[in-house]
């Protein structure tokens, strides 16, 4: 299952109309963010992660907890296409009585750990990471932040303790889209320099573009620096990929209307078709 | 802790002083540790408090300290039970329950991991520290959170005996610890099953329904009331979730007056439990709910608190006889 990046790239279009069109279904759901981190989520599950339905039960899997639980639609969208349930499932998203919440939760298949509240993400995995490297385990464990999410305490006091025990089976990577609900990150509250502040508390950084499927894979593949849990800082877009979505925070939830939908799918269908055509 | 007359009293029962709870709990935990390399211990530099030092000095790969950082701690703790550990989370109960709340209710209850969280000096155990370091409201918040078994022993052997419940469990447990050398309630051998009280001593004038370190008071009342010809039922109601209420309404329906006693604000914890039980079954007795008023609590050693709010031997006893007197 190697597949190139063009092929990524188009599995990637198809992600992101699915995602658009579980969430214009649901009538609720976070696309902003869902579109900046979906290249990630694809990366992740179709690269890097040793984790199929097959092997989800077993010990030995690699895990992937997302802290910015509430772009579950992407995680969703993602799960579905590699098999962890049926995609029609996701007609039910947010439905009376439906396992899919409108969170992570653990009822669905491929999901680990319940995740909506943020900053609580990076804390559970070094648990997992520990319980790993105590076991003597080869798996990887892996969490996906948002930049709005790193005002919470809680991901600092879990940095400390992520250097201490030396968890070089542990990244942590920031979906850095540099928005949040109420604007840009550095008028709401500035975290900035990111990759300096993760350095000084013992980590490892590696910064990408997070829409690069060459350098995601590079930097969620590639060892770790031996005893330093990694950072990877993905600098991506928010609404990537539907241009009138791109970096603006008003797409933090919105759900779009069918006109936009429509035209929101029509630019897909266009990348689409240039993709298509590069040799 | 005790009056001069509740000494007399408790020598005349014959009730031997056991060690404090939370040195029970190190030394069952060690126990189990050496013979499950799975448990782990996390402490929040309370490994102090905890009495666990010696935990991690026999066992050092199975000790993960967090440092002050509580919301890391249960955050820790609940991924380490989803990769296959039996961890307990372990610090005092005023920070765990309160600073870490928000990790406690999705990490470990929502996410349903088999971890184990226990709240050290709890109550006012720490005295005359004050309200910081007080935790009043824990059965309170806990009570609200779906998929936890809330225990509070009153004795070493309930305390033995809910760290093994524990350990074995698939689902989340809290367990809530005293710092005070405990007289020993049971008899060796005495049956312990989370969620079933234990009945210490049988009546039909007053039911005492007592949890944690306020069971000794209850016990002490009924021997007193017994003197002036009031037999008073003592129930040690150890599990404050799920909540026996098969023995709370056989206590509401046999006796003729209910008091319940915690080491806990009156609000939220063990006896509003029992009223709700009572009332909805329509159970109506002369009622009353002994534990710390909702006012800032008074300072003091943990024995000089009980005794301002009547958690003793004499303030139990006479609130028995005032409820009949009244009535
Ligand atoms: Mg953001």
């Amino acid at each position: 299952m190697t597949l190139s990046d063009v092929e990524l790239q188009l599995k990637a279009i198809a992600l992101r109309r699915g995602m658009l069109r579980l969430i214009v279904h649901a009538g609720a759901g976070h696309i902003g963010g869902g579109l900046s981190c979906m290249d990630i989520l694809n990366v992740l599950y179709n690269r890097v992660l040793q984790v199929s339905p097959e092997t989800f039960a077993e010990p030995e899997h690699d895990r992937y907890v997302q802290s910015k639980g509430h772009c579950v639609e992407a995680l969703y969208a993602v799960l579905a296409d590699r098999g962890f349930f049926p995609s029609s499932d996701l007609n039910t998203v947010c439905r009376y009585q439906s396992p899919y919440v409108g969170h992570p939760t653990r009822h669905i298949p491929g999901i680990e750990m319940n995740t909506g509240a943020l900053g609580h993400g990076l804390p559970i995995c070094v648990g997992m990471a520990l319980a790993g490297k105590r076991e003597g385990a080869a798996y990887r464990v892996f969490t996906l932040l948002g930049d709005g999410e790193l005002a919470e305490g809680s991901n600092w006091e879990a940095a400390l303790a992520a250097a201490h025990y030396q968890l070089d089976n542990l990244t942590a990577i920031l979906d850095h889209n540099s928005l949040q609900i109420t604007g840009p990150t550095r008028e709401v509250m500035s975290h900035e320099p990111l990759a300096d502040k993760w350095r000084a508390f013992g980590w490892s950084v590696r910064t990408v573009n997070g829409h690069d499927y060459a350098e995601l894979t590079r930097a969620l593949s590639d060892p770790p620096a031996p005893g330093q849990p990694t950072f990877v800082l993905a600098n991506t877009v928010k609404g990537k990929g539907v241009s009138f979505m791109e970096n603006l925070a008003s797409w933090h939830h919105r759900v779009p209307s069918e006109a936009e939908l429509t035209a929101a799918l029509t630019e897909l269908a266009a990348a689409e078709r240039r993709l298509r055509a590069t040799p | 802790m005790f009056s001069p007359a509740a000494q007399a009293m408790a020598e005349r029962l014959g009730l031997t002083l056991g060690r404090a709870n939370v040195d029970e709990f190190a030394a069952t935990l060690e126990q189990l540790g050496r013979t499950d390399p799975n448990l782990l211990v996390v402490t929040s530099d309370s490994r102090g408090s905890g009495k666990l030092a010696p935990f991690g000095q026999a066992l050092p790969r199975q000790l993960v300290e967090v440092g002050i950082a509580e919301q890391n701690l249960v955050g820790i703790t609940a991924g380490l039970a989803a990769c296959g550990k039996k961890p307990f989370g372990v610090s005092p109960s005023c920070f765990l329950t309160a600073r870490a709340l928000e990790q406690i209710k999705n990490d470990v209850c929502y996410s349903d991991v088999p971890a184990v969280l226990v709240g050290l000096s709890a109550g006012v155990s720490y005295g005359a520290l004050g309200t910081t370091h007080h935790s009043l409201h824990d059965l309170a918040v806990l009570r609200a959170i779906h998929n936890l078994a809330i225990i509070v022993p009153a004795d070493n052997l309930e305390t033995r005996e809910a760290v093994r419940f524990a350990a074995a469990a698939a689902r989340p447990v809290f367990l809530r610890l005293g710092k005070a050398p405990l007289f020993d309630l049971h008899a060796p051998g005495t049956r312990f099953a989370a969620g079933q009280a234990i009945t210490l001593r049988d009546g039909g004038e007053v039911a005492l329904i007592a949890t944690g370190e306020t069971v000794i008071h209850a016990l002490l009342a009924a021997a007193r009331l017994a003197e002036r010809g009031l037999a008073a039922r003592v129930l040690s109601l150890h599990t404050i979730k799920p909540l026996d209420t098969e023995a709370v309404l056989k206590a509401g329906r046999e006796c003729r007056a209910v008091i319940t006693v915690e080491e806990h604000l009156v609000h939220g914890g063990l006896g509003e439990a029992c009223a709700a039980v009572l009332l909805q079954a329509g159970v109506s007795k002369p009622f009353r709910i002994v534990g710390i008023p909702d006012e800032e609590t008074v300072t003091g050693s943990q024995a000089d608190i009980f005794r301002h709010y009547g958690v003793s031997m004499e303030g139990l006893s006479e609130l028995a006889v005032s409820l009949f007197t009244v009535a």
